[in-house]
């Protein structure tokens, strides 16, 4: 009895793990793509590495270290390229050597053996508590709510930021708020995939979605979609292997990817056939 | 003739470095202005000062606020800054340019959609509202950003080097269509090319420091040496000659 309990309780934990994981990462998965911010977010998640090890050695949920050093190296970086004092490439890959270089010294200066270590860097749904599901969910309502209200004003802005200076004094707000809840998304889903691999998860589903959409709308409803197959997929599979599901989910979605991309591909060469 | 803005003893700085100084300058309803001057003599700074992007270090400039202020204005930048891979449409672009009226967009009224198409319709688009940047040529491209100009219907449409990015054949109906639009909305162009300033606004202005207004479209070689601009008068004929008046 105790056992099926458990293993319920654990297949609704991944389950809305893996709904609100999809959400989260395609609203700002398509955010960061679209923009050509990927080297920023990698950037993002790998500084965010040191606060999980500062959170590790002060006793605190790493967590929240996580999230404060993910969200202050997003602004920094976003403050700086605004000002145009900085190569912000440069910048970046001086904060991703930084924050995992901080992280590991932490976790090393840490008395005892860090067993979590691994599930950060790797990402488990083991580990994962039902406090981590909450704040996934609530993000997932937040991301919502503020793409939902503001669809055109961030669509405009990320498409032609100086255009949108012109005219509105709003941009830099915009910008730091956007780049704030991104750098949030990330670190919440550093439980799922791991510090190495949560890039991937946000970049991935908004590519597969891009090979047959470019209506900034249906990328993100195609790549929330996109996320939860391969979440989803990977969680089942992980669990019946005992592979770590970060790479499980990841595998997956590169397998989903290379799939979509066969098919338009055979798609557009029939209809080619046909015309001529 | 209203005017729609005046500039008085205006001056222009970035750090110490003065680009515009002492400038007085005016522009009414249903003007078109050709803007010249040499590269760095200031000819987009006057452009932002007008925008509001820049303040003036000295002098000032005053809005008819009746008829137009800083955020009401219409403006072509000179190269497309946005990235035309980017996921959005035609109409999402020309959409965009009602930032001139609504600062946060946070829904698109069905009048602003049927604006977006009047405008589409207007400027020979049809068809291709629901197509991506990257799938336009140059000219079609410059009128998606023309389109965003002027949907917010300003009464002052500004033009940075609009012959940047045109393709020889849609160059002529280009021009066309700013004198349409000229009916409705006052119109100052900036350009290297004197040929296109001669052929099609009615007085020009040049800037180099400086802003010398000339009432006609007529440039002759004396009168920038008078001016202090320093630009070479070509046009492209069978013989190339340094003088715009009309030839009878």
């Amino acid at each position: 009895m105790e056992g099926s309990i458990f293993q319920y309780e654990f297949i609704i934990k991944g389950l809305l793990g893996a709904v609100f994981a999809s959400i989260t990462a395609g609203l700002a998965g398509t955010y960061i793509v679209s923009r050509r911010m990927v080297f920023l977010s990698g950037g993002i998640t790998h500084a965010s590495f040191g606060g999980i090890g500062i959170g590790y050695f002060a006793g605190i949920n790493p967590v929240i270290g996580a999230a404060i050093f993910g969200i202050l190296s997003a602004l920094g970086v976003e403050y700086l390229s605004v000002r145009h004092k900085i190569r912000e490439d440069s910048a970046i890959g001086i904060l991703w050597a930084f924050g995992m270089a901080t992280g590991i010294i932490f976790i090393y200066l840490t008395p005892g053996y860090s067993p979590n270590l691994m599930s950060y860097l790797f990402g488990s749904i083991l580990t994962v508590t039902n406090a981590d599901i909450v704040a996934l969910g609530i993000m997932s309502l937040i991301l919502i709510i503020y793409f939902g209200v503001f669809y055109r004003t961030i669509l405009y802005i990320s498409f032609d930021e100086s255009f949108a200076r012109t005219y509105s004094s709003y941009v830099d707000i915009f910008k730091y708020i956007t780049t704030a809840l991104i750098a949030l998304t990330i670190v919440l889903n550093i439980r799922m995939a791991g510090v190495i691999l949560v890039l991937s998860l946000l970049t991935i589903p908004p590519n597969i979605a891009m090979l047959f959409t470019q209506v900034y709308s249906r990328i993100i409803l195609w790549s929330v979609l996109a996320g939860f197959t391969g979440t989803a997929t990977g969680y089942v599979i992980s669990y019946f292997a005992g592979i770590p599901v970060g790479a499980t989910i990841i595998f997956t979605l590169v397998m989903v990817w290379i799939l979509v991309k066969i098919i338009v591909l055979s798609l557009s060469r029939i209809k080619y056939r046909i015309k001529n | 003739m209203a005017s729609l803005f005046e500039m008085y003893s205006l001056s222009a700085s970035y750090g110490t470095n003065v680009v515009l100084q002492d400038v007085n300058f005016k522009v009414n309803e249903s003007d078109f202005i050709g803007v010249i001057g040499p590269n760095g003599g200031g000819k987009t700074t006057l452009l932002k000062v007008i925008l509001g992007l820049i303040k003036p270090s000295a002098g000032k400039i005053v809005f008819n606020s009746d008829l137009v202020d800083d955020n009401s204005i219409g403006y072509l930048p000179q190269i497309a800054t946005g990235d035309i891979n980017y996921p959005v449409d035609v109409t999402d672009v020309v959409l965009s340019g009602m930032m001139i009226r609504k600062k946060i967009i946070t829904r698109m009224s069905s009048a602003d959609r049927k604006k977006a198409r009047e405008v589409i319709d207007e400027l020979g688009l049809s068809g291709m509202e629901r197509s991506s940047l990257n799938e336009l040529s140059g000219g079609q491209l410059q009128r998606v950003f023309l389109g965003r100009a002027i949907i917010g219907n300003p009464k002052l449409l500004l033009l940075d080097e609009p012959g940047n990015f045109v393709d020889s054949t849609f160059e002529s109906d280009f021009y066309e269509k700013l004198k349409e639009l000229n009916k409705r909305m006052a119109i100052l162009m900036v350009s290297h090319d004197i040929g296109i300033i001669s052929a099609h606004v009615r007085s020009y202005a040049c800037v180099n420091r400086s802003l010398h207004y000339h009432p006609t479209s007529e440039i002759s070689n004396e009168q920038l040496l008078a001016y202090g601009c320093p630009i070479q008068l070509i046009t492209h004929g069978t013989v190339p000659h340094t003088v715009l008046k009309q030839h009878s």
